[in-house]
């Protein structure tokens, strides 16, 4: 399958900062699967808010907002964002509690190309919910020699 | 003092749900970039960012080297008492760098 | 119902003539104008804009003594919102008993070792740019105001010659992009207009801040020409040029940009 370089045919000489190989949808999915094990994970509740069209991989806004009470009985414990094509899976992870009110994370995430993000979120109860984005990384244009 | 930007409200209303933000100067050397003859630049990251309450966590990250630079983090905290919201970074070489802010309940 | 619409409709051409007539005064864009809103955001918002944790250290610095002379920046020049208010907007400039003009950093510079007795702050360093940046954040949202020195004139043209002259392995003058093609996409990043809207500026390519002449000597190797050095009077007189070129836009300082 062709990777998706979305800067195909374009005259950007551009060289990826990465020295090993990127990581990959397995290492991803491996990762992913360390935090829910077996157990079913649900589509829904969990929102990822990146920007559509990403101008610099270096730093890219990211918020992660979960659908949750946030009360003693039912909240969100962790959330856990993970990446496809950076050298390692792991993104991020944010422990939570009653004490937070609203489970909204925000940061700024390097980004090495074009990839899916993936932001899985585990409740008290032990269930897992996700959501996940496909995002379009441009390098910039006019770059300087690394000195 | 340390290269830190806490925005955080100075008082609140008992029970209100008030967004905290931090940044933090640092390189996030991530590990996997080359120098400038070939051999990998060492990793130098900020690890752990803890913030408590009058003591209490009320929020961790664990960050890896996919976190930007000069680490921008929000999030949010029921107001429910008066007091100081710490802030404490961690990570290679040894980082260490803790905060404080007041806060008025009322 | 016809009453209202011709109301609505006279209120909609009204609006339209209006905003076409203001319109026709400023078509110039910032760099910020190119940038998606979650950028223009972390610039914007004062706590969450990377550049601020360097306007942040410059300030400790203004207030921190240095060299023989045991002088601080507010020794002499006191609160910076005072003194320093609007000095960013109007430079470069040519100081007092010189006869070339110098850029902010340069300026700077010459506080360091002519009146702090202090050795020089290294091109590009964490020192310098801070207190760049604490000086610029002075006149930030102040319109750039380049001085009526007509001294400034002969340096100011040799910018305007650099700046249309084609140069490097491609060729390329700064006004065929960013005059003919700004607005156009290159390697899928929009081409600014090039106004220096905002420096120092946090690149986020560089993940740190940076000067105009660090962006300048990017777009020399972007164009594969050889980087004039560090001190060459090349670079100011390209800055007069473009903040001639700007005047009368707001500045950002300390902007973020892709």
């Amino acid at each position: 399958m062709d990777r998706r370089h979305f800067l195909a045919g374009t005259a950007a000489i551009v060289v990826l900062p990465f020295g090993p190989a990127s990581a990959t949808a397995e290492a991803m999915a491996e990762a992913i699967k360390k935090v829910v094990g077996d157990a079913p994970v649900r589509s829904e509740r969990v929102k990822l808010d990146l920007p559509p069209l990403i101008e610099n991989g270096n730093t890219v806004p990211l918020v992660v907002s979960v659908e949750s009470p946030m009360t003693v009985g039912d909240y969100v414990k962790t959330i856990h964002v993970f990446n496809e094509k950076n050298p390692q899976p792991n993104v991020f992870t944010a422990a939570l509690s009653p004490r937070n009110g609203k489970a909204i994370v925000g940061t700024r995430i390097k980004l090495g190309d074009s990839q899916k993000i993936v932001a899985i979120a585990e409740m008290s109860d032990g269930k897992f919910y996700s959501a996940s984005a496909d995002v379009i990384v441009t390098l910039a244009a006019c770059l300087e020699e690394a000195t | 003092m340390a290269n830190v930007l806490i925005n955080a409200p100075k008082t609140a209303k008992r029970g209100a749900i008030v967004e905290i933000k931090a940044l933090i100067l640092h390189p996030m050397e991530t590990g996997f970039r080359p120098g400038t003859m070939g051999k990998m630049i060492p990793r130098n990251i900020i690890e752990h960012f803890t913030a408590t309450w009058n003591g209490a966590e009320i929020f961790r990250m664990e960050m890896s080297p996919a976190i930007a630079a000069n680490p921008f983090v929000s999030f949010f905290a029921v107001a429910t008492e008066s007091g100081t919201i710490g802030f404490r970074w961690t990570g290679d070489e040894g980082f260490l760098v803790e905060e404080q802010v007041a806060i008025a309940v009322e | 119902m016809t009453g209202l619409r011709l109301a609505i409709g006279l209120a909609i051409v009204f609006a339209a003539s209006l905003a076409l007539a203001q319109g026709g005064a400023d078509k110039r864009r910032s760099g910020y104008r190119d940038m998606g809103e979650a950028l223009q955001k972390m610039q914007d918002d004062p706590t969450a804009n990377p550049g601020m944790l360097f306007v942040q250290l410059g300030g400790q610095l203004w207030t921190k003594k240095a060299g023989t002379a045991d002088k601080s920046c507010a020794d002499c020049h006191g609160s910076a919102g005072t003194s320093m208010k609007g000095v960013a907007a109007r430079y470069p400039a040519i100081p007092k008993g010189a006869d070339a003009p110098v850029d902010l950093e340069g300026r700077i510079e010459l506080c360091r070792t002519e009146n702090q007795k202090a050795e020089r702050l290294a091109p590009e360093s964490r020192e310098l740019l801070a207190l760049a940046a604490y000086v610029a954040y002075q006149s930030h949202g102040l319109p750039i105001a380049p001085p009526a020195d007509p001294r400034l004139a002969a340096f100011r043209d040799r910018g305007a010659e650099i700046y249309r002259m084609r140069q490097g392995q491609l060729n390329l003058s700064c006004a065929i992009c960013h005059d003919d093609n700004a607005g156009k996409k290159l390697a899928g990043v929009t081409i600014p207009e090039a106004h220096p809207t905002g420096y120092p500026i946090y690149r986020l390519e560089w993940q740190t801040l940076g000067s105009l002449k660090r962006r300048l000597r990017n777009c020399l190797v972007g164009i594969r020409a050889e980087a004039w050095t560090y001190d060459a009077p090349e670079y100011v007189a390209l800055e007069l040029f473009l903040m001639d070129r700007a005047k009368g836009m707001t500045l950002e300082s300390p902007a973020v940009r892709p």
